[in-house]
């Protein structure tokens, strides 16, 4: 059996950025969209600490950025739920095709 | 004369608007302030003789310079000659007037009066430049008014006459920022080396006979649009009529003027080569102009549509004058702007005042007018004789100088442009006839003319202040052609050159 | 009084009343009424001082052997054009301009005397006053001018003021018509004028009368070598500028085709016919050709020839269109246009100097006599119409009981124009067919032919008015009038006898020497009985009433129909102006403007907001399509980055 290098991880964290990308232009609700900007947002932080395993063991560097993201991510969420919950009681839907009084 | 007052006294004026509450404070700011630069605009005239007298022979008199963006060549350069003079009376007469026949302005009147304040200090700041960047500046802020004005104080669709001229003049002026553009950087070829937008200086040094012809119709077209050159004109008679009365007069008789000037002064005076090679051209578009315009005036209906085609049609005259590069066909020019200025602007006077008593300016609905409202009617009559060149009004001789000026031209096509724009004299007295016949004179059509009231006694004032411009320069043109005259000279010397 | 005051002083005083009558007439109510006073006591003194000014001329001037020279009273460069061409403000007094002082003057003063009477109550009586001084001013001006430009200065000045008095009475709708057909017509020859003025100018380098005509009759001058050698369409340019100044003169004096304006025009007030349409305006075009003769006789006989053809061919075509006519201004119109073919041709047939220049006398001898005899048979129109409220001849008939010092006044202007011995116009009638007897003989036994016709419908006019039963039995209600209206008839009645015996042209000739014309009786044998046959045919036709009018036109059919409407002239005009310049040029022209030359900016209106309305339907506000965007960029970016530029 071969050992897991950093192809076979980078394989798993583009196929997990895709699916998000997918999910993110394809879905119409709000939290799912949300949902699929969190797994790209992971997708990235595994590719950082992958980066920093095989790479530069010496360095923290990595580890140190994907620990900043998922703080980020946190906060982004945060928001993100506020902002959606303000969408449905304005609307009643937190559909995205609906919110468009915005649109020219 | 500090020239600094011609821009202070209506720039006070404007503030004093602000200032003050109600009509009735308003219009008195604006006419006090517009009586002082009247009398200020005759006192530089006076001045400026004095100077002459004393032998002063410098191109331009009354010169101050400031540095404005000295890294970039940009000066604050003021100065006058005879046909900068001659200009600015024509501002002031055309202001005193277009504030006296507004005043009943009763809609947002402060607001008004500050716009019309406004649009000729953008003139008087245009026609004492000499720096390319200040004139171009003052250009744009005699534009962006006339947008307010015939945007919200118009009639008719005003809306889109107002987008429509804005957009056109804009168009103009973008051209003109090209030629403006490709003087200054061809006035120093070398890469880094310093540039100037200063007309003297480029006049005397001159640019390359192939920059000349390349931003030559970028200069010329530009403020040929805003003099009504052909095929540019059409925002001309939809501005015009869309315009409440003061705006129509400082449009026809101001704006239209600023790009007459600019033609001359910027685009003749800066790039003589090439001016020669196109004139061809340009006495084309203006013979053109000149018979279209006036057959086209022929078949309106609606008075301020015959006054402002006719304007395209004397507009005509200007740039045929100037296209003809002679001294004599210039000097018409620059008194055929004088004259159409004055002459146009009472002509919309007229018609203004008889729109706000009869509520149609529509030909055929008129009639008899002479009978209730006599003194409206004779000066309308008298604006019609005076735009068909009768003698004794400034239109005769200023056409007249500019036929022998163009006759003394002998190619044969220059010679068959001026018997074709002889020949629209005729077709002028026949639509002047036709719109003065069956307005003013006839039958009274509709009872309710009757009841109406002739002019007040601002409306009269405003008309004799016109009037008397008009037939003093009519009765002894030699004033102005002397006031001319060195003016003239110099732009031939660049010519010859 | 200094001499140029008094020149000044004439055209002066008209134009003082002008602006007087003009500006406060009608506010000021002690002008208003007395406007005709005023008037009127102005115009006396001018007409005074212009006789003295004349007699002066005339008769204290010692004859040098040269003859009457031409005087420069003073001169004012009024608009210079640089090197030499200048239009100048200046009085130039000569025969003929001290002549045709006396006739405006003279004549304006008799108008307004009649005014006064005629019209009494009007409501713009101080305007009316006013034009009558603007026109008298300008036409004054425009004899006194020294320079070709002055004169067309003065030359639309009158222009002008004839349209106002015509369009006087400007509620008439046909009124109106009228003074702007006028204007246009008369405006269209003047641009003639205007570009025959910049040739001549531009080769003659000057815009001095007396300048031009020693330039361009010394064949040896530089300008009259260079006029002649540019030529357009095979025509010198000298020629070019003669015939086209001629033009002018033709429309202002109503020669064939341009005289279409004058039978209109009689629907201003009659007196200002009598002044403008009779005997002073009307006449400038002979004036016009009368200044420039020597030019045209020395230097261009072709347009001479010109000159004489367009003038029979006028006095022809408007006595045979008179015959028929029964407005009876529009008969006295068509005569005047007539009589001042004969003015025109008689210029054509002369030749420059002595003897030769016996027909620019005649010319000119005839223009002062028609001016009394005409202007009296309109003011007796005038006095006529006044009475009879109409102008058509079949309301009338039978006056001579009614208006015995109009009836008397009116035959004598009658037989005058007719060239009955010994009123005034058998005198210059006789020195005209002389003139064309000796030169060409054709245009003699036409021009004999035309004064027969005169006499004839001179005469059928006068039967119709006078004799006859009466049409109208009840309009004698107010008498022939006031004395303000017989007293200008009687005096210029006196003066249709007498002025005929002035020896005419031992003062105006061709080139100012006196030149001694004699009577050559047996000459005059064949044109007075010429003029009597028609007098009497006329008599035996229109004396009573009876039907034998009625049979000869019946006879005549298609052609008298033809002559009544004038040959068609003013419905070709119509149909030129309307069909063709209205609907082939006006039309298109003013279509073009708003739907191809406009329609070009409105498409690009148009453009611009279609491309924009296109492209912000990119801008959808989809988050989703944004991030695609975006994705699609970024990969775009990232393969131009690996492929093109690694």
């Amino acid at each position: 059996m071969m050992p897991i290098g950093l192809t076979h991880i980078l394989l798993l964290s583009t196929g997990l950025f895709f699916i998000g990308t997918y999910g993110f232009f394809t879905r119409r609700n709000l939290i799912t969209i949300l949902m699929s900007v969190e797994l790209m947002l992971n997708s990235v932080n595994i590719n950082f600490v992958a980066f920093n395993k095989y790479l530069y063991p010496q360095n923290v560097d990595g580890i140190f950025f994907s620990i900043f993201i998922i703080t980020i991510a946190a906060a982004e969420a945060a928001v993100a739920i506020a902002i959606i919950i303000n969408l449905y009681r304005s609307h009643n839907s937190i559909d995205v095709e609906e919110a468009n009084e915005m649109k020219y | 004369m500090n020239l600094l007052l011609l821009l202070i006294i209506p720039f006070l004026t404007a503030i004093g608007i602000l200032a003050v509450n109600g009509l009735k404070q308003v219009r008195t700011v604006a006419f006090i302030g517009s009586m002082i630069q009247l009398c200020l605009s005759f006192y530089l005239l006076n001045q400026y003789h004095i100077a002459k007298e004393l032998g002063d022979a410098s191109l331009m008199l009354f010169e101050q310079n400031y540095a404005w963006f000295p890294s970039m060549g940009v000066y604050f350069h003021i100065g006058v000659d005879g046909i900068s003079i001659s200009m600015i009376i024509l501002t002031a007469l055309v202001v005193v007037a277009g504030v006296l026949v507004s005043y009943g302005m009763e809609q947002l009147h402060k607001e008004f009066f500050f716009l019309l304040i406004l649009l000729s200090l953008g003139a008087y700041g245009f026609f004492i430049s000499l720096d390319l960047f200040t004139l171009f500046f003052f250009l744009e802020v005699a534009v962006i008014p006339k947008f307010l004005l015939i945007g919200i104080w118009g009639s008719g669709p005003k809306e889109r006459s107002a987008m429509k001229l804005a957009l056109m003049l804009m168009g103009g002026s973008a051209m003109i920022f090209i030629g403006l553009s490709g003087v200054y950087y061809y006035s120093n070829e070398t890469c880094f080396g310093p540039r100037t937008f200063d007309m003297l200086a480029l006049a005397n040094n001159g640019i390359s006979k192939e920059a000349q012809l390349f931003f030559f119709p970028f200069a010329f077209a530009g403020f040929g649009v805003f003099t009504a050159l052909f095929p540019f004109h059409t925002w001309v008679p939809d501005g015009h009529s869309s315009a409440p009365t003061a705006a129509s007069m400082f449009l026809a008789g101001i704006s239209m003027k600023l790009g007459g000037y600019g033609c001359l002064r910027v685009a003749t005076f800066l790039m003589p080569q090439a001016a020669e090679y196109y004139a061809p051209v340009i006495v084309l578009l203006a013979t053109i102009a000149i018979i279209y315009g006036a057959f086209a005036t022929m078949m309106q209906t609606d008075l301020k549509y015959i006054n402002a085609y006719s304007s395209i049609s004397h507009c005509g005259f200007v740039l045929l004058g100037i296209g003809m590069l002679t001294k004599v066909s210039i000097t018409g020019a620059v008194m055929q702007m004088v004259s159409h200025g004055l002459m146009t602007a009472l002509f919309f006077a007229a018609i203004g005042m008889m729109y706000s008593r009869t509520h149609t300016r529509l030909v055929a609905q008129l009639g008899g007018l002479l009978k209730v409202m006599p003194f409206i009617s004779s000066i309308f009559i008298i604006a019609g004789l005076c735009s068909l060149g009768l003698p004794g009004f400034s239109g005769f001789v200023s056409e007249m100088t500019i036929f022998v000026g163009s006759w003394q031209n002998p190619n044969m096509w220059y010679r068959l442009a001026t018997i074709l724009s002889c020949a629209s004299i005729v077709v002028t007295a026949v639509y002047i006839l036709r719109a003065a016949g069956s307005s003013v004179m006839g039958p009274i059509k509709d009872d309710h003319f009757l009841k109406l009231e002739d002019a007040l006694w601002n409306e009269k004032l405003a008309a004799v202040v016109l009037l008397s411009g008009i037939v003093i320069i009519g009765l002894a043109p030699f004033l102005l052609t002397d006031l001319l005259s060195p003016g003239t000279d110099i732009i031939m010397k660049q010519l010859l050159k | 009084m200094s001499n140029i005051t008094t020149i000044l002083l004439i055209p002066g005083l008209p134009l003082l009343a002008f602006l007087l009558l003009g500006i406060f007439g009608n506010s000021n109510s002690l002008l208003k009424q007395g406007a005709g006073i005023i008037a009127t006591a102005f115009m006396a003194i001018s007409c005074l001082l212009s006789v003295q000014a004349a007699i002066n001329y005339f008769v204290m001037a010692n004859l040098a052997e040269n003859g009457f020279a031409a005087i420069i009273l003073f001169k004012y460069t009024w608009l210079s054009f640089g090197s030499g061409i200048s239009i100048d403000m200046g009085a130039l007094l000569d025969p003929i301009s001290a002549m045709m002082l006396v006739v405006v003057t003279f004549i304006s003063l008799m108008v307004h005397i009649f005014s006064l009477g005629y019209m009494k109550g009007e409501e713009r009586f101080a305007t009316y006053y006013a034009f009558l001084g603007l026109f008298t001013f300008s036409m004054l001006g425009l004899i006194l001018s020294s320079n070709i430009f002055q004169i067309y200065i003065f030359w639309e000045l009158v222009g002008v003021s004839s349209f106002l008095l015509i369009g006087y009475y400007f509620a008439k709708p046909s009124a109106v018509a009228a003074a702007k057909k006028a204007f246009i017509v008369t405006r269209f020859a003047d641009l003639g004028f205007l570009i025959g003025i910049l040739t001549l100018g531009f080769y003659g380098e000057s815009f001095d009368f007396q300048t031009l005509i020693q330039r361009f009759t010394d064949h040896q001058s530089p300008q009259f070598l260079a006029i002649s050698a540019a030529s357009f369409m095979g025509i010198t340019g000298l020629s070019w500028g003669l015939m086209l100044v001629f033009m002018g003169g033709a429309g202002k004096s109503a020669m064939f085709p341009l005289h279409i304006w004058l039978p209109d025009a009689m629907e201003g007030p009659t007196p200002v016919s009598a002044l403008i349409h009779a005997a002073t305006m009307v006449v400038a075009g002979v004036y016009l050709v009368a200044r420039l003769f020597p030019i045209f006789a020395i230097s261009d006989q072709a347009a001479l020839d010109v000159v004489a053809f367009i003038g029979i061919l006028s006095a022809l075509f408007a006595a045979i269109i008179a015959c028929t006519q029964t407005d009876i201004k529009r008969v006295l119109a068509f005569s005047t246009m007539s009589q001042i073919g004969f003015m025109m041709f008689a210029l054509g047939v002369s030749n420059y100097g002595g003897e030769n220049g016996a027909g620019f006398s005649a010319s000119l001898f005839h223009l002062f006599t028609h001016a009394f005899f005409k202007s009296l048979l309109f003011l007796g129109a005038g006095a006529i119409i006044h009475m009879v409220h109409s102008n058509n001849m079949e309301d009338m008939g039978g006056l001579r009981k009614h208006m015995p010092i109009t009836h008397i006044s009116f035959l004598i202007a009658c037989l005058a124009i007719s060239g009955i011995p010994p009123f005034a116009g058998f005198f210059s009638k006789e020195a005209i067919l002389h003139a064309a007897h000796t030169s060409s003989p054709i245009i003699y036994y036409l021009a004999l032919f035309t004064s027969m016709l005169t006499a004839f419908y001179m005469f059928r006019l006068y039967f119709n008015i006078f004799w006859r039963s009466e049409a109208k039995p009840n309009h004698n209600t107010h008498g022939e009038g006031t004395w303000s209206m017989k007293l200008p008839l009687i005096i210029l009645g006196v003066l249709s006898i007498v002025v005929g015996f002035i020896p005419f042209s031992h003062y105006v000739s061709s080139d100012g020497k006196s030149l001694e014309t004699h009577l050559d009786l047996m000459f005059s044998i064949l044109p007075v009985s010429l003029a009597a046959a028609g007098i009497l045919l006329a008599a035996y036709l229109y004396k009573n009433k009876n039907e034998k009018p009625e049979q000869i036109a019946q006879n005549l059919g298609g052609i008298f129909s033809l002559i009544k409407q004038k040959f068609y002239i003013d419905e070709i005009y119509l149909f030129i102006t309307h069909k063709i310049i209205f609907n082939l040029i006006g039309r298109p022209a003013a279509w073009i403007d708003k739907h191809i030359v406009d329609g070009f900016y409105t498409l690009t209106a148009i453009t611009t907001e279609e491309f924009s309305s296109t492209i912000k339907g990119w801008q959808s506000g989809n988050l989703q399509s944004y991030a695609l965007y975006f994705l699609a960029s970024i990969l775009g970016l990232a393969i131009l980055i690996i492929y093109a530029l690694i």
